[in-house]
Parts: C-alpha cells; sequence; structure tokens
C-alpha cells in the first residue's frame, strides 16, 4: 500500500472508533513523520488514548485505516505489530526479574539465551540501571520501573514507540528530570516516539510537534511554538498554556468587534496611570482586582473598565514599584499578538 | 479565637474517647486479647493437648492410657496396614486435588477474565450454591446417584454403555460392584465437595493480574497462548497452591465420605475415628491425627520451594 507521505511512521487515515453512541476517535486523519518525538495533547476522554491504542492494536477502527509504516495494521493483532508500548502503569511482569522483563520480547522472538541477557543489559545500562537486572520489579522506585518499563519497549528496537502518560505517575522534580532524558534517549536511538499526555507543559518541552485532541478530532496539529503563539482554536487558546480568552461585550470593549480573541498573560505590559504608551498598541484600562505574588513573577487580574478581565503576568526581575489592588492601571500589548478565532 | 471556644463539653464518653485515642496501642491490646485467647487456648490448646497424647501409649491388657513419653505409639503408625492406609488417603488426596484443578481452572479463568455482570453472579452463585447445604445431605446425595440403581448407572446403561463401565469397575484399584463402592465413586464425590474451594482462590488470583500485563505480553510480541504460558499461569499459581491446600487437606483429614462411598478401606481419618472410639486408642489415633499435620506442612514447605508463594 502506498501512502501520500514516503515518510509517514504512522497514518491515521479517516479513522474512527465509537463505542455504541461514543465517538471516541472521531474521522480523525494524519500523520506522524518517521524519527520524530510526536505528542498527543488532550483533556481525558478526548480519544488521544484510544488513538494510541489503535496504533498499537490493542483497538480496531470502527472505520478507517491505521498505516503503519505503509502497511495497513487494520486486523493485524498487537503481537504482530512492529511498534512497542510504554504503559502508564509500567505494567512490569512482577513474578519476573528486571532483567528478564526487559527480555521479554526477546525471549519471545527467540534470541538465544546469551544474546538476549546481553541485549537487555544494555538497554538497562543506557536507561543507566546497570545492575539492577536481578532485582524484582517490586523493588524498584516509581521512576526506576518507569525506565525498565521504557528498556524493554527499546530493546526490540521498534519501528515506533508509544508512551502512554509515561510520567503520569512521577512526583514533579523526577518527571522534569525525565522528559530531559526520554527526549534525549529519543535523539539517541532515532525511533518515531509518540507520546500521549494531558499534561500541556510536557508535550510543549519535548515533541517535535503535537496533536490537540478535543472530543474525539484533532484541534490543532503543530510545532510547540505555532501551537503556543497561534492557536488555532478558542479550545488550543485555553489548553495550552494560560490564555485570556475574550468574547461577546469583552472582546468588543477591547478590540471594537465581538469576535473571541485572546492575549497571552505575559505578553501585556502593566503601567502606572501616567506613562506613556506607544501609540500603535493597544490598550485597556481596570482595576487591579488581585495579586497573586509566585516567586519568579507574579500574577495580576485586572477587573476592565469596559467589562471582562484579564491576567497579566509581570516578571520579577527586579524589586518594582508595584501597582496595588484596587488601583487603576494601563494596559497594553502589540496588536500582533492578539490572537483571534473564526469559532 | 480564644482558648475555651475550642474546649467541648466533657462527658463521660467524650473523656473516654479522647483518653483511647491517646492510647492506639492500648486499644489495639483490646480488641486482639479475645481472638488471642480464643485462638491460644481454645484452639491450639486443644491441639496440642491431643498431639500431646500421641507421645503416650495405651496399656495392651488394661486398655489404660500410660502417661509416660514414647515414640512406641509413633513405631505402631509404621506398620504395614497402617501405612497403607496413609498412602491410599495421600493418594486419595493427590488424584482429587489434581482433578480439582483441572475442572476449576478453566472455570475460574472463564468467571475471571471473560464473565461480567450477571454472568458473573450466575456463576459465583453456582460454585457456591453447594456450600448452602447441609454436607451430609450432599454426601447421602452422591451415594444414591452412584448407586448401582442410581441415575448414572441408569443413564449409561440406557446409552447401552453399561458393558464398558462394568469393565471400568473390574480394572484393578477401581474394583467396586457399583460406583458408590469404588474409588471412583469416593473420588467424584470428593471433588464435588472441594471444588469450590479450588475454584474461588484461583479465580481471585487470574483477577488480580491486571489487563495491562496482557496488553504489555501482547504488546512484546506474545500470541495469546505464550501470554498464557508466561504471565498468566504464573501469576495463577498461588491461586492453583491456596485451593490445593484446601482440596488436599480436607481430602487427608475426611472420614465420612469414604465411609459412606467407596469400598470399605479406611482413610486416616476413619482410623482416627475408630482408634478413639471403638478401640479407645486415644495415643493412636492422636499419632494418625498427626500425619496429615506432617503432610501438610512438607506440601507447605515444598509449594514455598517452587516458588508458589512469590507472586503473592
Amino acid at each position: 500500500m502506498t501512502t501520500a507521505s514516503g515518510t509517514a511512521a504512522v497514518s491515521f487515515q479517516n479513522v474512527s472508533r465509537h463505542y455504541g453512541a461514543v465517538k471516541a476517535v472521531d474521522a480523525v486523519s494524519f500523520d506522524i513523520r518517521e524519527g520524530e518525538f510526536f505528542a498527543m495533547l488532550g483533556p481525558s476522554g478526548s480519544g488521544k488514548t484510544t488513538c494510541l491504542r489503535l496504533i498499537a492494536g490493542f483497538e480496531q477502527p470502527t472505520d478507517g485505516h491505521v498505516i503503519v509504516h505503509g502497511i495497513d495494521m487494520n486486523g493485524v493483532p498487537p503481537y504482530d505489530r512492529d511498534v512497542n508500548t510504554v504503559f502508564q502503569d509500567y505494567a512490569l511482569f512482577p513474578h519476573m526479574s528486571v532483567l528478564d522483563n526487559v527480555a521479554y520480547g526477546l525471549m519471545i522472538r527467540k534470541v538465544p539465551t546469551g544474546q538476549r541477557r546481553k541485549q537487555a543489559e544494555e538497554m538497562l545500562e543506557m536507561v543507566a540501571l546497570g545492575g539492577f537486572g536481578g532485582r524484582k520489579p517490586s523493588q524498584l522506585s516509581g521512576g526506576q520501573r518507569q525506565r525498565v518499563a521504557l528498556a524493554r519497549a527499546l530493546v526490540n528496537h521498534p519501528k515506533v514507540l508509544l508512551l502512554d502518560e509515561p510520567l503520569g505517575a512521577l512526583d514533579l522534580k523526577l518527571r522534569e528530570q525525565m522528559q530531559v532524558e526520554l527526549k534525549a534517549i529519543q535523539r539517541r536511538v532515532g525511533i518515531t516516539f509518540v507520546y500521549v499526555t494531558h499534561d500541556q507543559g510536557e508535550a510543549l518541552s519535548m515533541s517535535d510537534r503535537v496533536a490537540v485532541f478535543n472530543q474525539g478530532k484533532i484541534e490543532q496539529l503543530a510545532s510547540p511554538t505555532e501551537l503556543y503563539e497561534k492557536p488555532a482554536t478558542t479550545f488550543v487558546a485555553g489548553f495550552v498554556g494560560i490564555s485570556n480568552l475574550l468574547e461577546g461585550a469583552a472582546a468588543r470593549a477591547v478590540t471594537g468587534t465581538e469576535q473571541a480573541c485572546s492575549i497571552r498573560p505575559e505578553k501585556i505590559h502593566l503601567e502606572r496611570s501616567g506613562v506613556a504608551i506607544p501609540a500603535d498598541a493597544m490598550t485597556a484600562r481596570g482595576r487591579v482586582s488581585s495579586i497573586l505574588y509566585l516567586g519568579a513573577n507574579t500574577r495580576y487580574e485586572v477587573a476592565l473598565e469596559g467589562g471582562g478581565e484579564l491576567t497579566v503576568t509581570l516578571q520579577n526581575r527586579e524589586a518594582h514599584a508595584e501597582p496595588a489592588e484596587g488601583e487603576t492601571v494601563q494596559l497594553w500589548w502589540e496588536a500582533r499578538h492578539l490572537m483571534r478565532f473564526a469559532r | 479565637m480564644t482558648q475555651t471556644d475550642l474546649a467541648r463539653p466533657r462527658s463521660l464518653s467524650n473523656s473516654l474517647s479522647t483518653f483511647l485515642y491517646q492510647r492506639p496501642r492500648f486499644v489495639m491490646t483490646l480488641l486482639l486479647v479475645p481472638p488471642l485467647l480464643w485462638l491460644g487456648i481454645i484452639y491450639l490448646g486443644s491441639l496440642f493437648t491431643l498431639l500431646a497424647q500421641s507421645f503416650f501409649s495405651i496399656d495392651d491388657f488394661t486398655a489404660q492410657t500410660i502417661y509416660e513419653p514414647t515414640l512406641a505409639t509413633y513405631a505402631r503408625l509404621f506398620t504395614a496396614t497402617n501405612l497403607n492406609i496413609i498412602f491410599r488417603t495421600l493418594a486419595m488426596a493427590s488424584v482429587v486435588t489434581i482433578i480439582s484443578g483441572i475442572i476449576a481452572f478453566p472455570l475460574a479463568y472463564y468467571i475471571a477474565r471473560f464473565a461480567s455482570g450477571r454472568m458473573k453472579a450466575l456463576f459465583y452463585v453456582a460454585v457456591m450454591l453447594p456450600l448452602w447445604s447441609n454436607y451430609l445431605v450432599r454426601v447421602y446425595a452422591w451415594k444414591l446417584i452412584l448407586a448401582k440403581e442410581g441415575a448414572i448407572h441408569w443413564s449409561i446403561n440406557s446409552l447401552g454403555l453399561g458393558p464398558v463401565l462394568d469393565w471400568i469397575l473390574t480394572l484393578p484399584v477401581v474394583e467396586g460392584s457399583s460406583l458408590s463402592t469404588s474409588y471412583i465413586g469416593t473420588t467424584l464425590t470428593f471433588v464435588y465437595i472441594w471444588l469450590p474451594f479450588m475454584v474461588l482462590p484461583i479465580q481471585a488470583a487470574i483477577e488480580r493480574v491486571p489487563r495491562s500485563l496482557l496488553e504489555a505480553s501482547s504488546d512484546l510480541g506474545a500470541r495469546p497462548n505464550e501470554t498464557f504460558r508466561k504471565v498468566i499461569f504464573p501469576l495463577a499459581i498461588p491461586g492453583i497452591a491456596a485451593g490445593s491446600i484446601f482440596t488436599f487437606s480436607l481430602t487427608l483429614g475426611d472420614y465420612i465420605i469414604p465411609q459412606l462411598i467407596g469400598s470399605s478401606r479406611p482413610f486416616i481419618g476413619q482410623a482416627v475415628y475408630q482408634f478413639q472410639g471403638t478401640a479407645g486408642d486415644i495415643p493412636m489415633a492422636a499419632a494418625f491425627a498427626m500425619v496429615p499435620i506432617v503432610i501438610m506442612a512438607v506440601y507447605l514447605a515444598i509449594a514455598k520451594r517452587m516458588g508458589a508463594f512469590d507472586a503473592l
């Protein structure tokens, strides 16, 4: 079977997955390029995990085709697919040693014992768990289990590696560390990574491209920068990063039309009354209704005179004379930072 | 807020609650004393009293127990007759356990992995239902079912397979005039009576295996039969071990089924019953009672050695 793009690692062609009346995935089409770090981002129930399971083969599409490296995967069971998964709960076999867990795929493929031990040990080295092979999964910490799960999948050199919220169960520090490591490992092995997450920060920091899912459909598929700077829909603007969404009267008060628009809190300048503002800037006046000190920056909620409210984030680069609660302030931003939406 | 706002009116139950709340160890002791007394004195105490009897002997002429420590009673266990009883019981317990395991596993697997909602409830009830009626009633019912004039003989004869059954009943070891007087009957009844004790632990063990483990195995290239052999079965072994402990030990100690159904050759339970009753030989009965305990200890040790409890 030939696909439109010869380099697509995974291609969704009009794929739907329905459970009765529920459309978990609804006529979705997109390509994942070979060797890229691809994130599927969305709230729970948005269809991202179902898409991952469609690639893995745990689910079959109700309609459409999932194509992996040019081969139509419809009807192909998981064990005949050249993809491997890192599960959210790691799914390590509790009755096997760490080494046997990692060597499982090789054992199934009848790789000779000595060779598979060697490969499994090398893979454990790569995830910084050399010497842990003799332990049972229950003797490892969450972060270590996560690495074992990664090693167990990577040792098979899959064409595509699927990761289902792999960092979800880890604490913040470890998660950030693993983000860096995952990215580095992906660069090193050059395998296509498909990464499901509901954490927009994770998706932005690691991925080459991100598909934002909502209600079984893709809202936008773009690079992290584009996603953040030029969100296609109000949903994306709201889900990726913090955003001031203005609709109806609030939009009219700021832009003059009722078309929905949004502006990132950090793009807004906040000036106390009487400071000169560039002539071509967009402006709004309001009263500071609350101040939230966050260390690196401070977040101000400003109630606008024309109705609506804007969140403004200011970096605490130096101790500056902050406006007090209740003070009237002048807000301005460059027109190019205002994002307008068709819907 | 001042201190007085926090103070609540001090009733007796209130101060008692505070007293107990501040002494969790005391509460735990209070709760544990009755069960520990029960377990220690009534349960283990009586068992040890019984077993202590096995180190005494009986005077052959007066039939009085001689209260002097001796191993003479144990020596009498190793006569040919008594060894036969022990081996017969051991063989029966093993066969019953194996057959129960073979029947229970697919059933437990189905209940755990495939049945859901009403179907699962139905299977639970079906497995447990026999336990709701009296044990003796069920054994006597089987005596009738297995009798020469009973349902099984009648069905087999109606199918024209009577000669086959008769031939089977003439085989060595099996030998009996009907199913109800042969070892086949005894085995069938034992399996019937103990099967729930095998099904439930296996079902629980299989149910505990997360779906993601099976998906992971499949994801790593294992076909369903490989996933079964490498993942499901090893993780079900603790359940099989637990179930087999029930079927094995319950068969070892039972004295009613072999008395009512099967050949008249005695099992350990019957021997204990006869020695302490008719013969009035309490030390010998106690020595016989030791046998299942020792066998079970060895059985558990072997099961542990084989890693049956590793996945617990």
